[in-house]
Parts: C-alpha cells; structure tokens; sequence
C-alpha cells in the first residue's frame, strides 16, 4: 500500500520533468494577455499600459507573509531598469550594457546569457541600462545603447537578426523596452540629450527589415514644421524612450515623446517645437500620425512627456491618462486627442493659467536665466521613466511622484555633433523644501489624490497593481513595499540591499503567483511561503 | 574604463593650454560639474574648490581625468566617464574640463589669514569642535570628519557652517550618485519603553533608523516600534554666534582646518 502512495505521488510529480511546452508568442495571445495571468507578455502587462496583474493569491490578507524566492545576480555594476516578461514558466529580462537572459522562472536558474557586443564610444545619456524586451513568435527583441535592433532566439539567444536604426556615433541609443504589435516591433529611439531628431520605427518582426519610421520632428514641408526655428528641427530631439500602448479597437499606436533639444535652452528653437512632449496616436501599419496632443510646449526644463500613457475606459468614453513629468496628470480622449482635463499631482511653479482647451500653459517668468532660476518641479520632474500602474479595481492611477524644485540655468553652448547638447545647467535648489518622494493614488475621474505614501527620499522604483488588492513598489534605500491598494497602508517590505529604478511584475508557475523586481545589481522574486 | 580613444591612452592632456578647449570645458563644466563644484568652480555646498591648485585627490592631468572618468570611492564624486552613471562625457569632453579646471587656477586662494597654532587649540578645547568632530583621528563622533574639510571647502562655506549650521545641512544627492546618504538630520524618538533618545541620523528607510546620540551611543531601532518619530533639519550643532566664538577666533579655526586639509 505504501508503495503504491509512493508511486501515486511520484507520478504526480510526472509533469515536472516533461519538456515545457514552448507554445509561440502569438499577437492574439498578448492582445488578450488578462486569459493567461501567469504569463507577461508585454513591457506594461497588457496592450493597455496599466501593469495589472490579474491574479490575486498574493492578496491584501496574506501579504505580510511574502518571502525571497530566488535571486539573480547580474554581476555587473550601474543601474537596473529591466521589467521582465515571462512566459509558460520563463522569465525574460535585460541588464546593464545590453545583456538579456532567460531564466528558470521558479528557480532562477539561466537558460541563456546574451551580451550584446557595444562599442567603446557609445553615447548612453543616463546610465547604459535597459528597460526590457519585447516578445513574438520565438523570438525576443531589444533595443541596444549602441542603436541596433535585435531578434533573439527564445530558446537560445541566438542572435537570429541585428539591425542599425541609427548612428549612434551621433548619439542615438536605445533604452526603451520595444512594443511588439501584430508582426511588428515598434520601438522609439534615445538621444535627446545630443541633439538627434527623434523616431519611432517599427521593424518586421521575422526578418528585421523596417517597416516605417515616424520622425517626432517634421521635416520641411511636413505638417508642425513651421512650429521650429531655421534649422533647428535638424537636431530638435523629441526623441520616444518609454514604451507606448495600442489600442486594437481603432489599430492605433499612442507613444509618448520626449523634450526638445537642447533641453534647457529655447533660444534658437521659437515655437512649438513640434511633435516633442506630445502623445502621438500612429497608425499602427504605416506609422501615419492621426493626431497628437503636446503637454508642453516649448519646453524648456526637460519635461520629457515619455510617461507611459494608460488606456482606460470609463463612463462610456475610451480615455487614455499620463501622470506627466510637467507635474500635471492628463486624461484624453483617445478617440479624437482631446483634452479632457490636467490637474496637479505634485508641486509645481511653472504654471497657473490654463489656455481655452484646459491645457496648463508656462508663466513667463519660468524660463530658465544665464544666473539661474527656481522653477518646480525640477528638472527630474514630478515622475520620469518609472512605470505607473492602473487598478480596474479601485479604479486608481498610481503614480511615483516627487516634489522637488530646481535652479534652472542656461548654458550657451553650440552644437556639435556627438556631443552632449543640453544647453543649460540645473541645480537642487537649496532654498527649497527637502526633496519628497511620494507613491499617489489619483482618481482620474476627478484629478483627486485618495491617498498618498511618503518615502523617506524620492524613488524612482516603477509600480505594479495586482487583482490581489495590492500595490507594490520600491524605494531608493532598497525595500520592496506592498501596500493595500485601497488605502495606502504597508502591509509587507523587505531590504533587498539596492536601490531600485525598475518596475515590478507579477507571475505564476503551477498555480502559484510570483511578484519580481529588479534592485540594485540583481532580480527579485517573491511568493508565499 | 574607456580606453577605446587615442584620448584615455594619453598620460598628458592634448588639448592642454588650448583656449578653445577651455571655452567648450566651461560649459561642460556648468552642465557636469557645477552642480557640486560651483559655478565658476569655486565650490558650492557638496564638492570642492576647483580653482586651489592644490587638490587632495589629483595631482597630474591624468590622474585628474581618471577622477572625473570613474569617480572617487567613498565619497559623492560619481563616475563621469560614459561607464558611469548620468550622462557620461566622453574622453574628449573630460579633457576639456581639465582644460578649463587648468585655466582657472589660483596659486592661492583665499586664504584664511589666522593663526592655525591657536585654531588647533580652540578645536581642542575651548571651541569645544573636538567634542563631535574628529581631525587625523583625534576628536568626537557625532558630527562630520573634518581632516579634509579645510582642502574641498571654501572658507566662506566652512565660516558659514559654524555661524549657521542648520543651513546647509549636507544634502543627499540624487539618487544615481548618492552612496551613502547621511544628512546629519537631528532625530527625536520616544522608543516602546517610553524612552527619548535624541541624535543624529546615520541612516534611515520607510522602516528603520540608526541613531547616534551625544554620547556617541548607537540606537538601531524599528520605526513600527517607537511611540514617536520627529526628524529636522535643524541641526544638532549649536549655532556659535560672534559672542560664543569671535570673528578672530574662528578665523584660527579655519587656519588650523586648511592647514590639515591642504597637507
């Protein structure tokens, strides 16, 4: 009888050792990602930008009992901003200076280890880190520092296509986590701190070739071309370093932009400086703008709009909202890019009129001087390139905020090619508040903060939601933090001994529910116990 | 390292004495550099003066260039070069900030016109610093290190920190550069037991805060288990006014602190 129990269990343990079943990354399957929540197939979780996990076994009443299950280390120094995918029990990321591996998702344990081979004399402008692949078909895609587009196999990482997109001599890179949409990878481009003159481009996801390229800055005769000064468009940035979303319902791309180039300084560029800190909705076959809506214009304080925008669907109407770096928390219509409105979500200086549309407009008297100027927020903005999360749930927006002002100043430089192009200076300003970092629960129906955590100094940790009722986040000091995602309150941290600048993520393998982040120089995972 | 350009590989800087270079470089600096140096690199509240001819870290151009390439461990000089953190200048760019730095050396600055003997006497003992600063080993715990002081900051920043000390608490920096982030904030708690310890942050998270009091004691305590938690900026320090310490008096102090930071 014993032996027979024996045998029992055993078998039972029969599916652990079959080969896993490598099913393809199809379209279909990260269009309806919310029918597989063990699995995360996209940068954000879902084509709609909420990074929202559906599954709830870690929940709001066992949390406090969340444990380290495994940790990876990179061995490599510099900051992590990776947001892993995982799909049927694999886990996916990248690290610093383009490395991407595959991992045992329950154990850790690599599968494969890439390192993209990068020149000498790249031009990273914050870091030589990585947000993150894309996934279709059987392969994994990543942008590199040095400006290649490349395809990884999923089994290998074997390089199975290596594409130039740009000149990085010139300084173009890519940081961003590419979109993989239909058979396309669509991925925008870093650089904005040299004076490139931005693109979004989406590649053929089986042989590499590109399939179009939208220039964030109009050329001559295109329309917002007039919004540039001379020749100022040539070298305008606006590049698109964070990953956009898609809405199938109308086949649109909305990818944010970033700030004009150079960043501090708007002399030499008068106008709009057309299509920099907008959100562009593209058509997703032909990369054709159907409209765009500019957050600031003529930026003059790196306000870089390349949040991750978030679809949401509410009363009716089909909205998309960014918590901008300007400090102002946006909701559109996606339909038609109309403003529907902008409310403060943090401290800021730079604006207190609205224009007939609703949108907040600069004061005067913001713009940066030779000697210096306060202006808030500063340059690091109210958020930046972490991950906000959206919760269908509570039907709240969290956001990592920071207050901060800073003491803009201009630097007259000219430009050269290759060469860092900001045009300015900014300094922590010592009058000032300390900086605060905060995690803010906003409303988007009413622009209301419900609640807010303070963190003991700003972080730039992304967030994730979870059906659980949580929110998790981390902190600058090295703690990963639950928090009930209705309240606010701390249900459970743990000291992971490094600062954290990516998202988290969460995942299941037979059946159980994992939470991932990455800190300091390694990967996190979490689970009951 | 990038040693990829023929630039790293030089031991001499070759564009040293090049006016155009120097020009480039003071831009550079400002958007680089001045954030801790300082416009005009003069010094601000974190980095040193840059126009003392005398630097405690760097003597020759290279060893300035692998400073600005790859930092100074240990303490809030970053990694400059594009292996670092932030925007990464390349070889070139750092070359030209030497160019500049170069350009805008003083033999001597200002230097402080007291008595460095009756400075160190002060500090010791009457003044009272030595009761919470250390110099070469010698002194108190609580307040900041201060052999290299008199070296990295100017003598206005170190008259002002003694005059006011509150106003300029060292600030963390952001994120990417901040290695180790004591501010010297004054903590008050109550702990469970009902017992108030008062000190200075050596470090703190959301969940837990190492203390040192004024008898150099350390409290590593769990904010979930205190009564209360209070945090200022207001500094520990006490604010030594003319009638505390004269204008003379606190001219030797400084003498005796450049005298040990500049050695």
């Amino acid at each position: 009888m014993r032996i027979f129990v024996d045998l029992l269990s055993a078998c039972l343990l029969c599916g652990f050792f079959a080969p896993e079943a490598l099913a393809q990354v199809t379209f279909e399957r990260i269009l309806n990602s919310g029918k597989e929540p063990q699995n995360w197939l996209t940068y954000s979780g879902d084509y709609l930008g909420r990074r929202f996990s559906p599954l709830d076994q870690i929940n709001s009443t066992n949390a406090h009992s969340l444990v380290a299950k495994w940790v990876y280390q990179i061995g490599a120094t510099g900051k992590l901003e990776t947001s892993p995918l995982v799909v049927d029990r694999i886990l996916y990321a990248t690290a610093q200076d383009n490395r991407a591996f595959a991992l045992d998702a329950r154990t850790g344990r690599p599968i494969w280890l890439y390192q993209h081979q990068l020149p000498g004399d790249i031009r990273p402008c914050c870091g030589r880190v990585n947000r993150g692949l894309a996934i279709l078909g059987d392969k994994v895609f990543m942008g590199t520092l040095d400006a290649h587009v490349i395809a990884l196999d999923t089994k290998t990482g074997n390089v199975i296509w290596d594409v130039v997109a740009a000149d990085y001599r010139v300084g173009f890179s890519f940081t961003v986590a590419p979109l993989a949409v239909k058979n396309l990878v669509v991925i925008g481009v870093s650089g904005g701190e040299y004076g490139v003159r931005g693109f979004i481009d989406a590649y053929d996801a089986t042989t590499g070739a590109r399939k179009w390229r939208f220039y964030t800055v109009p050329g001559p005769g295109e329309p917002g071309h007039e919004s540039w000064e001379g020749d100022s468009w040539k070298i305008g940035g606006a590049p698109a370093w964070n990953t956009g979303t898609y809405d199938a319902a109308t086949n649109q791309i909305f990818w944010p932009t970033g700030n004009p180039a150079p960043s501090n300084r708007g002399e030499g560029r008068a106008g709009d400086n057309l299509y920099s800190n907008s959100l562009l909705a593209l058509n997703a076959d032909t990369g054709q703008m159907n409209w765009y809506f500019q957050f600031t214009k003529h930026d003059e304080h790196d306000w870089d709009a390349t949040q991750v925008p978030v679809m949401i669907d509410a009363g009716g109407k089909h909205l998309i909202a960014q918590a901008n770096r300007n400090g102002f928390f946006y909701v559109l219509d996606r339909t038609s890019g109309k403003l529907i409105s902008a409310s403060a979500y943090g401290k800021i200086t730079w604006s207190d009129t609205k224009d007939a549309d609703g949108r907040p407009v600069a004061r005067k008297d913001a713009s940066p001087t030779l000697q210096g100027h306060t202006v808030c927020p500063g340059a690091l903005g109210t958020t930046n390139f972490m991950a906000p999360a959206y919760d269908p749930q509570t039907s709240l927006f969290y956001v990592t905020a920071r207050d901060q002002c800073d003491i803009f100043s201009t630097a007259p430089q000219p430009y050269e090619a290759g060469h860092a192009y900001y045009g300015s200076a900014y300094f922590p300003s010592d009058e000032a508040e300390p900086y605060r970092g905060f995690l803010k629960a906003i409303d988007p129906a009413t622009g209301e903060i419900k609640w807010k955590f303070e963190h003991t100094s700003p972080t730039l940790s992304g967030l994730l939601t979870t059906a659980g009722g949580l929110v998790f986040t981390g902190d600058a000091e090295g703690n990963f933090i639950a928090l009930d995602a209705t309240t606010g309150r701390v249900l459970w941290h743990f000291q992971m001994g490094g600062a954290v600048y990516a998202p988290p993520m969460a995942f299941a393998v037979d059946g159980k529910e994992y939470v991932a982040i990455a800190a300091g120089s390694a990967v996190y995972v979490f689970g009951l116990p | 390292m990038a040693g990829h350009a023929g630039y790293a590989a030089d031991d001499r800087n070759p564009l040293a004495g090049d006016a155009k270079a120097a020009k480039a470089g003071e831009y550079e600096f400002r958007i680089n550099c001045a954030l801790c140096h300082g416009l005009g690199a003069r010094g601000g509240g974190r980095g040193p003066d840059l126009t003392r001819a005398h630097k405690k870290h760097v003597h020759s151009d290279a060893e300035m260039f692998q400073v600005i390439s790859n930092g100074i461990p240990g303490t809030a000089m970053p990694a400059n070069g594009t292996n670092g953190q932030g925007v990464g200048m390349t070889d070139e760019e750092i070359w030209q900030i030497i160019t500049y730095i170069r350009s805008v050396e003083v033999k001597a600055g200002a230097r402080s016109t007291g008595d460095a003997r009756h400075g160190k006497e002060l500090f010791y003992g009457d003044a009272n610093c030595s009761l919470c600063h250390m110099v070469e080993g010698k002194g108190g715990r609580l307040g900041p290190e201060l052999t290299a002081v008199g070296g990295s900051r100017t003598r206005e920043a170190m008259i002002e920190s003694v005059r006011n000390p509150s106003r300029r608490l060292a600030w963390g920096l952001t994120e990417a550069t901040k290695e180790f982030p004591q501010e010297y904030e004054t903590i008050t708690v109550v702990t469970a037991d009902g017992k108030e310890v008062k000190g200075v942050a050596l470090n703190e998270d959301n969940f837990s805060v190492q203390i040192m009091d004024s008898s150099e004691r350390i409290y590593l305590l769990e904010k979930g288990n205190l009564r209360s938690f209070e945090k200022s900026r207001e500094s520990i320090m006490p604010a030594y006014d003319p009638d505390l310490l004269s204008d003379k008096a606190l001219d030797d102090v400084v003498a005796f602190l450049t005298s040990v930071g500049t050695k």
